[in-house]
């Protein structure tokens, strides 16, 4: 059974951050959340795994 | 309104212990004469149990009402030789189509493989279907149908239960062995049994407008969110038959019901609808709201609930009388073998957990529906939309859409009337699953497995292209008489010599749905569900089976 993986696992960090608050450069509250639902989205399909899902959704909502 | 349908009056008679003023003891009575109770009255006297049916109105169901019925349900109605007209009279249909705006983002096949002898769905308005299931039930020539007769209290006995009843002539007493309250979803048998009846309440509310009009619509299920013309809401159409069309506007919770059922607000909305020439009739209007409930257990005592009584689900996904008739099927044969000594009282109780079971099912799928359609929170609706959004171009995205999974029959999964399998077996037709159609050949006749099975056990021995072995002919035959009678059938992939009970497997769906192979032994329920299955018969296993199948 495959579990999420929460060490790093991107070649630049930065890069990526850097990415995803260019993606939301220019957009309402209200279109940024559309934005981030989608995003969940796809990602969550590319996973594909119920468990490591779970574990992700868990892991997000602690402490919240 | 009400161009195309003139509802018969049922006449009232006073009954004879009515008149009389003598107390009788029946051995069912129903409650409701709805599709749910006609079905059980019906299957209660094809089985030789006189039926008393009690209604507290004369006529079938006024208005639009349930439309979609689902293969399980007519596959139960065919057993009782009831479906076909409905079938004829119905729309068939199997496509649904998923609109976002005014592109189609989705689209479902609801029968995708072909030989089945019932189709995966007909939309048909309540109304035909009561008055042909009332039909029906006065050709048994044993279902006592009271109109205008309404229980006032209900209380349980040792060893039957006794109802008040008012009629136009006052009130009455009236003795049951059993009660079947199929009273609907405001039951009152509920209510005076003092019965939780728990769930969930949503708040939206929907305008059903039935219109008649010569539309070039297909018979498909179209289903929009966000439509151009009904912005922000999601609008549902449903062909029915006579050219009446089913239409369902969802209005928000905001909405004013007795405002929005006005003539002058409906007609603009269908008109954007359907365009501005289109020539239309309005032959219904109403507004609802819908609930997710259910009873904890659908048994109390010697009284059942069947259907709405006993379970109210959201109308998206068509689960409320196509899960009601399958509770009446369970029950049906069960009772009867109760009453005839054969099973104890504990096989009752099978039916509230077989259909507790299946409620659950339903209600899951209808609750997940109705969160999908009706968004309960900013973030819910936000990921609604998003979900539509990337339907159009993503794939993954369509299978996420949610208009309503519609009704398919539950697998008894955990009842305990399962023989587990002890051999490997690939497929579907796992112990508890409903069994599934094939074309098959009976003396010369071609015809369809379903129609050998169902109202008792039958056992179904695969023989492939060879004989029934002699002894195995012989012990099944043995069996087949005993305590729980079955009749069985040979499964043959070609044609021999024409024996009564062989059944020609014509292009070899049954050794694919079944997964086959020659000594393959399935018992099949009364209600068509599976009980157990070997790959060699075994005459101890089937004895065992049987009596683990009827609570022994």
């Amino acid at each position: 059974m495959a579990t999420l993986v929460t060490e790093n696992r991107l070649a630049n960090p930065d890069d990526f951050y850097e990415a995803l608050i260019d993606t939301h450069r220019d957009l309402s509250a209200e279109q940024s959340n559309m934005v981030n639902a989608k995003l969940v989205l796809l990602l969550a399909n590319h996973i594909g795994d119920m468990e490591v899902l779970k574990e992700a959704l868990r892991i997000a909502r602690k402490g919240v | 309104m009400h161009s195309t349908y003139s509802y018969p009056k049922f006449a009232y008679t006073p009954s004879e212990e009515q008149r009389t003023g003598t107390v009788k003891r029946h051995p069912v009575v129903v409650v409701g004469a709805g599709p749910v109770g006609m079905t059980a009255a019906i299957d209660l006297a094809q089985k030789g149990v006189p039926v008393v049916v009690l209604d507290d109105d004369d006529t079938v169901s006024i208005g639009s009402r349930a439309v979609c019925y689902a293969k399980r349900a007519l596959e139960v109605w065919d057993r009782m030789g009831s479906a076909q007209k409905m079938i004829d009279k119905g729309v068939i249909w199997k496509i649904g189509k998923v609109f976002h705006g005014d592109s189609q983002v989705y689209q479902f096949d609801l029968l995708p493989e072909p030989d089945h002898k019932i189709p995966a769905f007909i939309n048909l308005q309540q109304y035909y279907l009561e008055e042909y299931l009332i039909t029906d039930a006065k050709k048994t020539e044993r279902v006592d149908l009271r109109w205008k007769s309404r229980v006032l209290s209900v209380k349980q006995q040792d060893d039957h239960v006794v109802l008040q009843v008012e009629t136009p002539d006052g009130v009455y007493a009236l003795e049951a062995d059993w009660v079947i309250a199929c009273d609907g979803a405001k039951s009152s048998i509920r209510k005076m049994l003092d019965l939780e009846f728990v769930g969930e309440v949503f708040q939206d509310r929907f305008l059903i407008a039935d219109v008649v009009m010569k539309a070039d619509f297909p018979a498909e299920r179209w289903f929009w969110f966000d439509p151009p013309f009904h912005q922000k809401q999601s609008t549902l159409l449903h062909m029915q038959a006579d050219n009446v069309w089913r239409i369902d506007f969802q209005l928000g919770w905001g909405a004013d019901p007795e405002e929005e059922k006005k003539p002058e607000r409906v007609i603009p909305r269908l008109k954007a609808m359907l365009g501005e020439d289109t020539e239309f009739e309005l032959e219904w209007v109403s507004v609802y709201t819908f609930q997710c409930r259910r009873l904890e257990n659908f048994r109390k005592g010697r009284v059942f609930f069947a259907g709405d009584s006993a379970h109210q689900v959201s109308p998206f996904g068509a689960r409320g009388a196509n899960s009601g008739v399958p509770d009446a099927d369970n029950l049906v044969w069960k009772l009867k073998l109760v009453m005839d000594g054969v099973a104890p009282d504990s096989l009752l109780d099978t039916y509230s957990d077989e259909r507790v079971a299946a409620a659950k099912e339903n209600l899951l799928n209808s609750t997940r529906s109705t969160d999908f359609i009706t968004p309960k929170s900013e973030v819910s609706r936000t990921f609604r939309d998003a979900v539509l959004n990337l339907a159009g171009e993503q794939p993954f995205a369509r299978s996420l859409v949610n208009s309503g999974r519609l009704s398919t029959p539950t697998t008894y999964v955990d009842s305990r009337l399962n023989t587990p399998d002890g051999d490997r077996f690939e497929g579907k037709m796992v112990p508890g699953a409903p069994a599934t159609d094939a074309p098959v050949e009976a003396q010369g006749q071609a015809g369809w497995l379903m129609d050998k099975l169902g109202g008792g056990f039958v056992a179904l021995y695969y023989a492939g292209g060879d004989a029934v072995p002699a002894e195995v002919a012989e012990r099944l035959d043995g069996l087949a008489k005993g305590a729980v009678p079955f009749a069985w059938h040979a499964v043959t992939s070609r044609r021999r010599e024409a024996l009564p009970n062989e059944l020609v497997d014509v292009n070899g769906r049954f050794e694919e749905r079944y997964d086959a192979t020659p000594g393959t032994l399935y018992l099949i329920r009364p209600d068509q569900h599976v009980a157990g299955r070997w790959r060699n018969f075994d005459a101890d296993k089937l004895a065992g089976a049987l009596n683990r199948a009827v609570g022994l």
